[in-house]
Parts: structure tokens; sequence; C-alpha cells
């Protein structure tokens, strides 16, 4: 009798002490439980920082840029005399000069970039081919842009004066239409992977059944393609457009920095990137650092605009060929 | 087929050779211009490096020699402040991202991380600027870093994103019916899976930001001594490529050209490191 109440009692240790483990274990849970909470917790404190964080970039840009709003209101934008000893702060010249030189860009790498798209998504999408154009082009968006800068000073820059002393105007060499062309070489890349990307996504059976109804490649192309990738494309070129009109040490380096309305494609100018870049660190008073912070907040607003535009439509059509 | 049929046909048929030849020139053109900026960089670059240009400081104008160690020094510690900035954040951020994929804060998360992917370089340096360098009254390294960081927080918080979404469901509930706890499941199980990906886009970051000189002007602002302290000005190879290159001096010339060499070649170096990285550490499901 007594080895079975021993063995009972030695039962009911053993549970009592199972009994003990899962209080235990119930604590660990609980523990674990409140680590979960602070996981998330954490995570969602940096999500918020990082919202905030932007949020804070557009006060901050605004607040340092209101001493200039309240000495030249609204017309800051549409002046076109900038002189700081004067305290006259006007920013169209270099509205004007951005503009100019990255819709000049624009212009200038559309057929670039529309080739390489369409020569790797449709003509060669695979292959050895492919791949050397693919890194090329991935090479070029790599390459620092002080140093298209530099290329541009010493190469470019000594060209264009030549062509300039040929057709007779001031042979500068620096100007709106050297810095176009630098803009142009940087963006090709740009529009080009986008637009590659979005031609590869056309639907085999969409260009099968035009090639069966007797198109040729282009009119597969021309008809096919194009109206299907068209917004993706037009995606992409905002998106190489952003990167034109933000582009700062390339174009500081061979636009002239003259801050004086540009005559023509020849004559030196200044773009809102560059005058920060140039006059920044020499802006002694107060509402001379203040107009050129409400440049940065100009071009802020302007990159931003353009670039959520961009992506809404590159993430709407992934969405849509998901679907 | 009468003849003005087998015409139309022929113009097509020649519309479209044409086409297809254009193609082929306007991409074997926009080579071009790299290849130019390549050839006149390595021509123009090699002869200005030796040992004397990693190894010295620069001298002052007139005499020959001197060298760009502190550039040097000041990128990498300039890399590594901004590194040691944005990860944490990015990650933690693109953790969020990925485990929390619809809501409000998401949505909100998802546009800042566009916006900031957008914001022109030049833009955060005056930000930075206003943060850090006009309350410190002095530039600093930790300014420039700082500009660079928020440079580089879109593309790592995107990748982590981009990365851990291709992890498979499966494996986090395996880990989770096994009775490991959710920020365990997501730091040793979901995390590890994805850290290839995660280290390709940071490399990549790292890369975009290396070159960068326009965030630098007035944060880091650039200085002719070495210096390893983050709240002193501190040069780095940029703007030695700017500084130099909108000098005068022939003799300065020819070292931007080694520092640009120098420049583009690290960039190169860490964006191969990302692409062989991103195909050799891949875990594949």
């Amino acid at each position: 009798m007594k080895a079975i109440e021993s063995i009972r009692d030695f039962q009911i240790n053993e549970s009592n002490i199972k009994l003990e483990e899962m209080t235990n274990q119930n604590s660990h849970y609980f523990t674990a439980f409140n680590k979960d909470s602070i996981f998330n917790i954490a995570l969602t404190v940096i999500a918020i920082l990082v919202v905030l964080l932007v949020g804070a970039i557009l006060l901050s840009l605004t607040v340092y840029s209101l001493p200039v709003f309240k000495l030249e209101g609204i017309s800051f934008l549409f002046h076109d005399i900038w002189n700081p000893i004067a305290n006259k702060f006007g920013a169209m010249p270099f509205l004007i000069g951005t503009l100019l030189t990255s819709f000049l860009a624009l212009f200038f790498s559309l057929p670039f970039s529309m080739a390489i798209a369409l020569f790797l998504g449709e003509y060669f999408s695979s292959g050895k081919i492919a791949i050397f154009f693919q890194n090329t082009t991935s090479l070029l968006a790599g390459i620092p842009s002080v140093i298209y800068g530099f290329w541009g000073l010493f190469v470019l820059v000594p060209l264009i004066r030549n062509i300039e002393i040929k057709l007779g105007v001031l042979p500068y060499g620096v100007g709106v239409l050297t810095a176009s062309l630098i803009l142009t070489i940087m963006i090709i890349p740009y529009a080009a992977s986008v637009g590659r990307e979005v031609i590869s996504l056309v639907p085999q059976d969409l260009k099968e059944g035009a090639y069966a109804l007797g198109a040729t490649r282009w009119e597969v192309i021309k008809n096919v393609i194009f109206p299907y990738a068209r917004s993706g494309i037009f995606a992409g070129i905002l998106l190489s457009l952003g990167r034109a009109i933000g582009e700062t040490m390339a174009v500081t380096m061979v636009i002239g920095n003259n801050n004086q309305f540009p005559h023509g494609l020849f004559s030196p100018a200044n773009t809102m990137a560059s005058v920060i870049a140039n006059e920044f660190t020499e802006a002694t008073s107060n509402v001379y650092l203040s107009a050129l912070i409400a440049i940065a907040l100009l071009l802020f607003i302007v990159t931003t605009i353009i670039n959520i535009v961009g992506r809404y439509i590159i993430k709407k059509l992934s969405i849509e060929n998901l679907d | 087929m009468d003849n003005n049929q087998r015409d139309k046909c022929n113009i097509r048929f020649l519309i479209n050779k044409l086409m297809k030849y254009s193609i082929y020139l306007f991409t074997f053109a926009s080579i071009i211009p790299l290849a130019l900026i390549l050839i006149y960089l390595i021509k123009q670059g090699i002869s200005s490096i030796n040992w004397q240009f990693i190894t010295q400081l620069p001298k002052p104008i007139g005499e020959q020699g001197g060298g760009v160690l502190n550039a040097i020094i000041g990128t990498i510690i300039l890399i590594v402040l901004s590194t040691i900035i944005s990860v944490p954040i990015g990650i933690k951020a693109g953790i969020y991202l990925s485990e929390v994929k619809t809501g409000k804060l998401a949505y909100l998360l998802r546009l800042s991380t566009d916006i900031l992917q957008g914001i022109p370089s030049i833009v955060l340096g005056v930000i930075a600027y206003l943060w850090l360098v006009k309350p410190m009254k002095a530039f600093s390294a930790l300014s420039g870093s700082v500009a660079l960081a928020i440079m580089m927080l879109p593309m790592i918080i995107a990748s982590t994103e981009e990365t851990l979404k291709l992890v498979p469901y499966s494996l986090k509930e395996a880990a989770l019916a096994l009775g490991v706890p959710y920020y365990k499941t997501i730091l040793k199980v979901i995390l590890p899976a994805g850290m290839s990906g995660i280290l390709t886009g940071v490399l990549l970051a790292v890369a975009r930001i290396a070159g960068e000189t326009a965030p630098l002007l007035f944060t880091a602002f650039g200085s002719p001594y070495l210096n390893f302290n983050p709240l002193h000005p501190i040069n780095a190879l940029p703007l030695v490529v700017f500084n130099y290159a909108s000098s005068p001096y022939p003799n300065w010339w020819h070292q931007a050209w080694g520092a640009s060499f120098l420049l583009t070649m690290m960039v190169l170096i860490l964006n191969l490191a990302a692409k062989t990285g991103a195909s050799r550490w891949k875990v594949k499901f």
C-alpha cells in the first residue's frame, strides 16, 4: 500500500510541478505578448517619424521663407530682378532658367530614351545585347553628377564655344544650351528604364493579334504598344523631368551663373537649383537667405507634385496588370 | 494583287525598316556620350593617380604634388555616419510597410517615401543647414551625413518592403505555429530570409549618395585638413572635384580628374557589389 501511496504522492508532486511550469510558461507567454506590443509600437513610432520628417521639411522651408514673402509678397515669383545688394529679390529668371533647361533636355532626350525603351522592351528583350545595354544605361545613371559637370566644363563647353564663334554669337561656351545637353545625357536612363518596363508589360496576345492581321512591326509598335503603354511612358517622362528640374551640380558648373533673364539658347543663366548652390554660403542678410530658401521650397513643391503624379501612374499600371 | 496595292505594301515595309534602323541608331548613339565620358575620365584620371595622391594631404596653391587623403577619409566617414543613421530607421519603416499593408499610416508612410525619393538633393542640403548648421553655428560632418541619410532613407525603405513581400507567407505561418512570438518571427525568421535583398538596397543607396555633392556644399563644407571629428567641417571626394574643377589652376584640375576617377570607381564597385551580392546571397524559395 505504501508503495502505491508514494507513487500517488509522486504523481501529485509531478502534476504540481507541471502546473507550476505551465504558469511559468504562461508568464513567458505574457512577456512575449508584451514584447510583441512593444515591437509593434516601435514600428509604428518609426513610421510616424518618417511621415513627420516630410512634414518637418515642408514646415521649415515654409517658415524660413516667410521673410522674403513679407518683403516682396507673391510678386517674388514674378519679378525678374535679383539684386541682393539692393534687397530686391525676384525669382523669375531662375524659374525660366529651370523650365528652359529641363524642357529642352526632355525634348532632346526623348528620341534616345524612347529608342532604348523600344530596343530593350520589344526588339531585344533578352540576350547579351539586352544585358549590355541595360548595364550601360545603369552605368549612365550611376556616374555622379559632379563628374558630368566637370566633363561638360572641359569637353562640352569648348565645343559649344567653337560653334558659337562660327555662328557669330558671343562665345561664352557656358549657357542654357550647354546645361540642357548635359541634362539630356543624365536623364536618358530614367525615361528609358520606365519605358522599357511598361513596353515589356504589353500582353503578347494583343501584339500577336495585330501581327495576324498583317501589321508590320512598326505598325504594331505604333498602334498597339504605344496606346497600351501610353500612360506608363508618360510617367517615365515625368520622372525624368523631375530629375532634370532638381539636378544641381552638373547644371551649376556649365550654365554660367548669370542672374539675368536668359535671352536665348546661348546666353548664360541660372536655374533654381544652381542659384541656391552658388549663393547660399554667400547669403549674409536674413532676407537674402530666406529668398534662397523660398526658391528651395518652390523646387520642393514642383518636384514633389511631378514625382507623385508619375509614381501614382506607375503604381496604378502595375496593379492593373496584376489583376 | 495590282500594282497599287503592291506599292502600298512596299511603302509599309520600307517605313518598318526605316523605323527599325532609326531605333537601332538612336540606341547605339546614346552610348557615345557614356563612352566619351569614361574614356576621357580614364585618360585624365589614371595619369594623376599615384601613391602620393592617395596618401598625402593637399598642398597649398603653387606647390606641386599633394593628395586627397583627407577627402577619401571624409567620404568614408560621411558614408558610415549616414548609413548608421538611415539603416535602422529605414529597415523598421520597411518592416512596417510589409506587415501593415493597408491603413492610413501605411498610406502616409508610402506617400512620404515617394516624396523623399523625389526631393532634389540641394533642398536636403538646405534642410540640413537649417536644422543642424544654423543652431550649432558650425559646418559639420554630422550635418552632411544627416542630409545624405535622408537621401538614403526612401531607397532602404523601398528595398526592405519589396524584399520582405517576397518572403513566402508559409515561413511566417510555420514559425507562428511552432509558438514563436510574433516579434521573434519577424526578427529571426522573416528578416534573415530577406537579408540579401535588404543589403543590396543599402549598397545601392550608398552608391547613390557616395557621389552626391549638392547636399554637402553648405553642410560638410570641405576642409584642407585631416579630420575625424563629426562636429567639424570635413572634406569629401565630390567636393574636391567641384572645388578644384571650378578653380583656375591646371594643377588642381589634374587632381580633380584623379578624384573623379576614384569616385567613379568607388560608385561602380558598390553597384557591382550590390548586383553580384543580390544574385549570390539570394535565398531561394
